[in-house]
């Protein structure tokens, strides 16, 4: 059997999981103070992350729109007014499904591309380059992407609920017996301003835990393309696990 | 100065590093020779701070490496240009930009940046390649961008991992004569190479690093005309006793 060093010696500390994420997070915190490093990134990642990944946020926000629209007309049928379609569709997607659903999508995307790309730059040694050039990582690689993929996954969210409601409603009106104005009384007749803040503030935080998996899986990368190819697998997981336990912690918190 | 004070590492049950201890005087160029394998590439990231030693202390210019702060480390680093073995290029930049990069860091304006891009370019032999994507390099073409982005920085002290290797006879001899020309301008060089032809030319200094320690260090001279078989076994590129150049595993 080949036994390759690397691969077994060249692994993460010891210490427990947690430790380890709390621990490479705090480092990450601590680069924020260093601005200039990171600053002249924001913005070409913001793009990236966030502009690159509305039209996958939309399909599912279409999608998500019909079903709950159906499926709301199905579940109240005799019992409750069919106004309540409206309700049920806008508090769903603006509260739970247009976050996470949209979380979930961009861990798939953002969270894979970070740490393939970060693995692949850990292994050939370009991580190293950037250090002897006295670039901290954490300030160079990890920081701007955590925050751009916080401030732009409300955003995307932001989208995606107001496509979702849209789709909600055009469903209501062709293929359901509900008019628009019955729609739109189920819609209002239980909004809060709430709902929607609540649904941003969660897709923030979303957003940075899907991101720090993916650098911090990436940049743990074992060398070689499967090395990289295990972080990405296990960035993705870990940020759809992150999504789910912060979804359940704000609403826990916030309800 | 760099001074390596009985510094040992090991990864896993293989110890790489086994008590090396080695001086690396001001203003020459000191060659480290060794088997593939032998830790020369680890020696000279302990240096940096890339690694770090189990045992043993890193000094340079008086600080141990191992005791200093990330804002030490830094400026430490500010002072050091690295080349990597192979490269290590950001492959997202252009030539231009991973030069750019170290000067930035440095503070440099942008019209001192675009003529130190262009000046060490020129010293590799690589003009009007600025503009280009490491994928579109060859390998040689690619390690000279490296080296043109550790000599843009004009650093105190060059570390050269395998700066030859990879290259073609001719290109070989451009990049000995500039490590020689780098060398007279003041900068400390630091090469790791296999290639004796490239040692007996850029090294004021040889040391050959053997089973994790400095078997013999010496002047060009004393090093050619050295008795030890291991080193003469090297020099002369004679096969046999391979063994005695195989990873060896720490007791336990
Ligand atoms: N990050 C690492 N994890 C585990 N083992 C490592 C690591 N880096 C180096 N090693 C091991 O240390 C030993 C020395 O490696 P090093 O890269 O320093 O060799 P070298 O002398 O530079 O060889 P070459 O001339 O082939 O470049 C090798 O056996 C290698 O497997
Ligand atoms: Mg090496």
């Amino acid at each position: 059997m080949t036994h390759d060093s690397r691969l077994t010696t060249y692994s993460p500390p010891r210490d427990g999981f947690i430790t380890h994420i709390g621990r490479r997070s705090l480092e990450t915190f601590r680069a924020v103070a260093d601005v200039p490093t990171w600053s002249p990134l924001l913005v070409g990642q913001m793009r990236r992350l966030g502009v690159d990944s509305v039209p996958i946020a939309l399909f599912i926000a279409v999608f998500t729109g019909i079903v709950l629209s159906l499926l709301s007309s199905y579940i109240f049928t005799g019992a409750v007014p069919l106004y309540f379609v409206g309700a049920l569709v806008g508090k769903t997607v603006m509260m739970e499904l247009g976050p996470v659903l949209t979380g979930m999508a961009l861990a798939g995307r953002v969270g894979a591309s970070i740490a393939a790309e970060l693995g692949t730059m850990k292994v050939t040694e370009q991580v190293d380059a950037l250090e002897t050039l006295a670039y901290d990582r954490n300030a160079y690689l990890v920081v701007p992407r955590v925050l751009a993929a916080t401030l732009m996954f409300p955003v995307v969210t932001a989208f995606a609920m107001a496509v979702g409601v849209t789709s909600g409603w055009i469903t209501a009106v062709n293929l359901l017996d509900l008019s628009t104005p019955e729609f739109f009384k189920g819609l209002r007749m239980f909004y809060q301003f709430k709902d929607i803040w609540f649904g941003l503030v969660k897709s923030a935080s979303f957003g940075a835990a899907v991101a720090l998996m993916g650098c911090l899986q990436g940049l743990d990368s074992k060398s070689g393309a499967q090395g990289v190819g295990q972080s990405t697998t296990r960035a993705v997981v870990l940020g759809c696990e992150a999504i789910l336990v912060l979804d359940a912690f704000w609403a826990l918190v916030l309800l | 100065m760099i001074q390596l004070d009985g510094v040992t590492k090991s990864f896993g049950a293989q110890r790489v590093l086994d008590g090396l201890s080695l001086d690396v005087p001001d203003g020459r160029n000191t060659v480290v020779i060794g088997y593939s394998g032998s830790g020369k590439s680890v020696t000279l990231k302990c240096i940096v701070g890339l690694i770090e030693p189990d045992g043993g202390r890193v000094l340079v210019d008086g600080g141990v490496v191992g005791e200093m702060s990330r804002e030490e480390l830094a400026e430490l680093r500010g002072r050091i240009g690295y080349v990597f073995q192979f490269a290590a290029l950001f492959d997202s930049m252009t030539v231009a930009e991973n030069i750019a990069l170290g000067l930035a860091r440095r503070g440099h304006d942008r019209s001192t940046i675009a003529r130190r891009i262009e000046e060490s370019l020129a010293v590799v032999e690589l003009p009007g390649t600025e503009g280009r994507y490491p994928a579109e390099l060859s390998g040689g073409m690619r390690k000279r961008v490296g080296i043109a982005r550790a000599i843009a920085l004009k650093p105190r002290y060059i570390l050269y991992d395998e700066p030859t290797s990879g290259l073609d006879p001719v290109t070989s001899a451009v990049m000995d004569q500039l490590m020689v020309r780098t060398r007279d301008l003041g900068v400390t060089g630091l090469v790791v190479t296999h290639d004796m032809r490239s040692a007996f030319r850029v090294g004021d200094r040889i040391a050959m690093l053997h089973e994790g320690r400095i078997r013999q260090v010496g002047t060009r001279a004393e090093i050619q005309a050295s008795d030890d078989p291991v080193v003469r076994q090297f020099i002369e590129g004679r096969p046999g006793q391979m063994a005695a150049a195989a990873p060896r595993r720490a007791p336990g």
